[in-house]
Order: C-alpha cells, then sequence, then structure tokens
C-alpha cells in the first residue's frame, strides 16, 4: 500500500456520502450501501496495518504539491490501528442503528458515512489546521446525527441535549482553532512535521500549543472540564451515543497523543500537570456514576473515568505507559461501545434505560445479558478479558515512572468501577422477570413531529408537563414505541437475538483481544515507538 | 494593537453574551467569539510588518501572508453553517429551553406533554404504573 491510497480513506465516505444524500431515499438500499462501505474502509484499515506494522511510516503530500505546501496525510502503525478500530466500530454502531428507529431515517447513512470521513481525515492529517478542519466536518453531521429520530418520535430531551452538546464543541473548536492561529503566529508553520520539537525548545511554542491541548482536553472530557459529556451523550438515541462514544473523545485523545509526541517531544517538565489531572479524571469521573440512576449516564460518567487511564499513557510517556495508553485507548473504544450497545438494546426494547424499571433482562435474554457481563468485567479489568491486560500493563508503567499514587488510584477506581457495573447488572438483568413497564415507552410516543423540523408550538417543557396528566397514548401507543421482534407483546417482552448480536461481537472480540493480547501489545508497543522517537515520522512527511 | 485591541473586545462581549440565559444570546455570543478568533488567526500573519500585495515590490517578506487569510475563510465558513444549525435548535423546541428561565407568555396555556422520558420528573405518574419495583 501506498502513501496515495490514504487520501481514500476520507474521499470515499464523503463522496459515497454526498452520493446518497443525492439519490432518492430506499432504506434498504441506503442500508446495504452504509454497511459495505464501512466494511470496505474497515478492511482497508487492516491492510494499513499490515503494511505499517514493522513501524513504516506512510507519508502523501495532497496534490503532490512540494513539502511545507501540500497538506500531508501520514498513516503509522498508530493512526492505522485507529482507522481499523474506528471503522469496525462505525460499521457495528451502523449496524445496530439500522435496527432500531433512526435506522429508518433518510440522513442516517448519509451523515455516518461524512462523520466517518471527518474522523478518518483527522487520525490521518499531519497539519493542525487540517485537523480542525476535520474536527469540524466530524461534528457538523454529528449535530444531525444527535437529533436524529424516525418521524413522529423526537424527543425534546434530545434537543436540549444537542444545545449543550453544540455550544460546548463549538466553543471547544473556536479555542482550538485560536491556538492554531498562535502557534501560527510564533512559528509560521501549521505542518507537525515542521513543529517537531519546538514546543520542548521555545516556551512561546509551549504556550501556543497548550491551548490547542487544552481544547483538545475540552473535547476528550477531561476533569476539570468533563461535565459537558456526561449530561449531552445520553440524551441522544442509543445507537448514536454507541457511535459517539467510540468516535468523537477518541479523535481528541489520539491529537493529544500525536501533539504532545510531535511538537512537545514528550518533553519530561510538563509531564506532572497530565499525572495530575488524568489522576483526578479517574477519581471524579467514576466518583460521579455513583450517584447516577440511568444506564448511559452512568455508563457516560465511566466514559469520564476511562478517558484518565487512557490518557495516563500519555503523562507517563516512556516507550513502557505509551505502549499501555495505547493498547487501553483501543480496549476501551471497542468496551464501551459493546456496553452503551447491550443497554441501548434494553432501552430500544423497553423505552427506558433507568436502573430498576426494568428487569430480569437476564432471564428472558441470556445471551444479552453474557454480552454484557463480559464487557463489564472487562471494562473493570477483570482476567482473562483486555480490560486486565490494558491496566495491568498501565500499572506496570506507572509503578515504572514512580507514580504510584496514580498507580494505586487505577485500583481504587478498579474497584469502584466494578460496583457501579454491579449496580447495573442488578437493577437492570437481574431480578424478577415478569415485570416490564411501558411507562417509559408511553412517554416517547408523543406526537410531536420529528426532531429538527419540529414546529415550536407542539412543544411542552419538563417542569410543567410534570404536573399534567400524561396523555391517553400511553397504553396503547406504547406498543408501538419500540423496536425488535416482539414489540405486540407488552409484558415480558424480549430484546431478541437481533438486537442482542451488535454488542456480542464487541464482547467476543474483547475477550479475544484479552486472551491473544500479545498481537495488539506488540502492535502498540510499534506504535509507540513511533510516538517516542518522531525522526521517522518526520523524514517520511518531508520526503513524501 | 487594533487588531489585539479588537480581538479582545469581542471575545470580551462574547463571554458576556454567554453567560446571560437564552440560546438567542449564547448564539449572538459565538458569533462575536469567531470573529474575535478569526481576527487573532489574521494578526498570525504579521499584520505589522506586512503590507498590501499591491504594485510591483511583490517580496514575499513584505506583502500580506495569504495562508491566515485562507485559514480565515475556512473558519467563516464553518462558523457559519454551525451558527445556523444553533438558531434551528433556539427555535425548536424552545418551550423546553433549559436555557430559558421563563416560558413565553403565548405559550403558556399550550397543552404539554410530558419531556422526560424517563419519567423522572413525574414521581405523581410512578404509582399509575403499579409501582412493583422501588426507584
Amino acid at each position: 500500500m501506498t502513501g496515495t491510497l490514504l487520501a481514500l480513506f476520507v474521499a470515499v465516505p464523503l463522496l459515497s456520502g454526498g452520493a446518497l444524500i443525492a439519490i432518492p431515499h430506499r432504506t434498504r438500499l441506503h442500508q446495504v450501501a452504509l454497511l459495505t462501505i464501512l466494511a470496505l474502509l474497515t478492511a482497508g484499515a487492516v491492510a494499513l496495518v499490515a503494511a505499517t506494522r514493522d513501524g513504516t511510516v506512510l507519508a502523501h503530500g495532497i496534490g503532490a504539491w512540494p513539502f511545507g505546501i501540500a497538506i500531508p496525510f501520514v498513516a503509522d502503525t498508530f493512526s492505522a490501528l485507529m482507522l481499523t478500530v474506528t471503522g469496525l466500530l462505525s460499521l457495528v454502531c451502523a449496524w445496530f442503528a439500522t435496527l432500531t428507529q433512526v435506522g429508518r431515517t433518510r440522513y442516517l447513512a448519509p451523515t455516518v458515512l461524512i462523520l466517518v470521513a471527518g474522523v478518518n481525515g483527522g487520525l490521518l492529517t499531519g497539519d493542525i489546521f487540517n485537523l480542525f478542519v476535520f474536527i469540524e466536518v466530524m461534528l457538523l453531521p454529528s449535530y444531525a446525527l444527535f437529533v436524529l429520530a424516525a418521524p413522529g418520535r423526537g424527543g425534546l430531551r434530545q434537543i436540549a441535549g444537542a444545545r449543550l452538546y453544540i455550544t460546548v464543541n463549538l466553543l471547544t473548536s473556536t479555542l482550538f482553532l485560536a491556538g492554531v492561529a498562535l502557534v501560527y503566529g510564533v512559528t509560521g508553520t501549521v505542518v507537525l512535521a515542521e513543529l517537531a520539537g519546538m514546543a520542548a525548545t521555545d516556551p512561546t511554542v509551549a504556550i501556543a500549543a497548550t491551548v490547542s491541548l487544552f481544547a483538545l482536553s475540552i473535547k476528550a472530557a477531561v476533569v476539570p472540564v468533563h461535565g459537558w459529556l456526561a449530561r449531552a451523550y445520553p440524551s441522544t438515541s442509543p445507537a448514536i451515543n454507541a457511535l459517539f462514544s467510540g468516535l468523537h473523545t477518541k479523535v481528541a485523545i489520539y491529537a493529544i497523543y500525536r501533539i504532545y509526541a510531535v511538537m512537545f517531544d514528550g518533553d519530561e517538565r510538563y509531564l506532572w500537570v497530565g499525572v495530575v489531572a488524568f489522576t483526578l479524571t479517574m477519581v471524579i469521573g467514576v466518583l460521579g456514576a455513583v450517584g447516577e440512576s440511568r444506564g448511559r449516564t452512568v455508563l457516560a460518567f465511566h466514559m469520564v473515568s476511562q478517558i484518565g487511564y487512557i490518557l495516563m499513557g500519555v503523562a507517563l510517556f516512556g516507550p513502557l505507559g505509551l505502549t499501555a495508553g495505547i493498547f487501553y485507548l483501543l480496549h476501551h473504544m471497542i468496551v464501551k461501545a459493546s456496553l452503551f450497545l447491550s443497554v441501548g438494546a434494553v432501552e430500544v426494547t423497553h423505552g427506558t434505560d433507568r436502573l430498576g424499571r426494568v428487569s430480569g433482562v437476564a432471564r428472558r435474554d441470556p445471551v444479552l445479558a453474557v454480552a454484557f457481563f463480559i464487557a463489564a468485567l472487562s471494562l473493570a479489568g477483570i482476567p482473562p478479558f483486555s480490560g486486565f491486560v490494558a491496566k495491568y500493563s498501565l500499572i506496570l508503567a506507572s509503578i515504572d515512572a514512580r507514580q504510584i499514587a496514580a498507580a494505586v488510584a487505577m485500583v481504587v477506581v478498579s474497584l469502584i468501577t466494578l460496583l457501579s457495573m454491579l449496580k447495573i447488572w442488578s437493577g437492570m438483568f437481574w431480578g424478577r422477570s415478569e415485570h416490564a413497564p411501558d411507562d417509559d415507552a408511553a412517554a416517547r410516543v408523543r406526537p410531536v413531529p420529528a426532531a429538527v423540523g419540529a414546529s415550536g408550538g407542539a412543544d411542552g417543557t419538563s417542569d410543567q408537563a410534570g404536573a399534567a396528566p400524561v396523555p391517553a397514548a400511553r397504553s396503547t401507543a406504547a406498543a408501538g414505541a419500540v423496536t425488535g421482534p416482539a414489540t405486540d407483546a407488552v409484558v415480558g417482552r424480549r430484546v431478541g437475538l437481533r438486537l442482542t448480536m451488535p454488542a456480542l461481537a464487541l464482547a467476543a472480540i474483547t475477550t479475544t483481544l484479552g486472551l491473544g493480547g500479545e498481537v495488539l501489545l506488540s502492535l502498540a508497543e510499534v506504535a509507540a515507538g513511533n510516538l517516542a522517537d518522531t525522526t521517522a515520522y518526520v523524514e517520511a512527511v518531508r520526503g513524501g | 494593537m487594533t487588531l489585539a485591541l479588537t480581538a479582545g473586545l469581542l471575545i470580551g462581549g462574547a463571554v458576556y453574551l454567554f453567560l446571560q440565559r437564552e440560546m438567542f444570546r449564547i448564539v449572538l455570543g459565538f458569533i462575536l467569539l469567531s470573529h474575535g478568533v478569526n481576527l487573532i488567526l489574521f494578526a498570525a500573519g504579521g499584520t505589522h510588518r506586512r503590507g498590501e500585495p499591491l504594485g510591483g515590490d511583490l517580496d514575499p517578506d513584505v506583502v500580506a501572508d495569504p495562508l491566515p487569510q485562507a485559514f480565515v475563510l475556512t473558519a467563516i465558513v464553518i462558523a457559519f453553517s454551525i451558527t445556523v444549525v444553533m438558531l434551528v435548535l433556539a427555535v425548536a423546541g424552545r418551550r423546553e429551553d433549559d436555557t430559558h428561565d421563563t416560558v413565553p407568555d403565548h405559550l403558556d396555556d399550550h397543552p404539554g406533554y410530558p419531556e422526560d422520558q424517563d419519567g423522572a420528573a413525574h414521581p405523581q405518574s410512578a404509582p399509575a404504573t403499579g409501582g412493583q419495583v422501588a426507584p
């Protein structure tokens, strides 16, 4: 595979997304096209991993312009691994989405494809201004996806969440842009390969780059700027939530790794800031989950906590820390998406993810319970799943770097994570199986037009509406609110195998990665080597 | 210096508007903020030592740097499109605008629908379902 082909990772989804908007809507055609293209991209990313597994760096200046003028696309092992896992996750989440209500909407396929184009571009670009552009390419379809709903099924909660989501992301992007401007002002370039090591030698460049890094930390939801994530994510639909959890914050994390490795050269003077901030992120994230009573909110707080773990890899720097961090990142994306998908499958079927409202899922859907159980144990770091390999290597790395407090925090946070997972388990999967409340399912079925196009007049407010009697739609329309094989049976409704498969597939992957962790760990080691020593990266870009 | 002061003024105004209630003011704040950041981008091109690219002297060291201008152009387009999306969200479902503390009068007697899909805000409605499971 040559560097010239790298542009295809952006061009193919972008152009096909555009084409799908233009052609008339046929649900089946859109779904098949979406899944095929995502599968092709994943296959391409696997080929890219194979091409870069020995540490080769592929680079290409778009349009064959000379270095310094061209927009460089660079792929090393780290970006190839990220492309593979994001491709896989978008495939699985899109598969899940096609099984739910949002899958029948006209704009699902185009927006997901454009989102994937933005993600791929962000992972491949070697230029921080283009990183800004690709993050925007990724965010714009996300704003549409956030409020996407089947006609008549849009909830106002989605819009309220989208307001928060867009406000935070736009503010962050603007801040990032200001950082890019400052970097350009002091160095006269935005190409990472030209900026290599500059922030380590020149404090003004370091300050300018820190503005960008701070903006990326807001996107990655690092404490103390994490509050938006746990409030925004659970208000979108379950399928989209899983997709976002796998792609969005992770691009920001990837960019933090890349910028700190290349521009700062892993400067040791600033690492303590990271260690403190990321330890706090781990602890505060997991404590936030304790007080929550909705499945997806608990998971979103855990995401914050896990982001602390992942970024600890860059704060420890060194080959050991980076390897552990990269492994953790890849493991986390898979496991988190699996958890969101299994809780999402319950929510899609029963209309709520409030713990205690749905119970006994384990008895009706043992396969789904197994998928959730595996992913939950993997998240907490119990062997033989990939979470154990990830946590164990990260703890070893922090002991090696003499960050004993961080290592202790990791162990304690794991225990609290396990407790939280047990809370979801007992509140949703355990218990008597006869009870299946349809109250919340009814709350979804309101004669409200589709989210964005909603005329403002058809809305209510949450506080005032609480006092008003619930419309009669409750009992009759409840069954219509849900997708899934057993829509007619209100009591003892089953999730069914179809909705279970996506979560189960990802749970199988985390088990495989746990048992055969050596393969991925050695790839992560190569990726970490490229980050620790950026000469190969710089030379590939200069030569390409 | 003029650019720096103007950018500061715009961003200060943006922060003031962000702290106000109502989505529409926040959108206005974002318009100011993106202008402020665009001016920072312009200033990054070294406007204090470069002039207009007019006349015979086209020495690249003294004529305006085109790259930040291309950046600004890109940023303007992006900010514009997101502003449109935000305005839509300010209008759609404005009764449930949680950045707004009062409900407009003309909407007050509209028959509302329960908004919270979880039923969290409806302690009264919980017993109606039978209440077999304690929340």
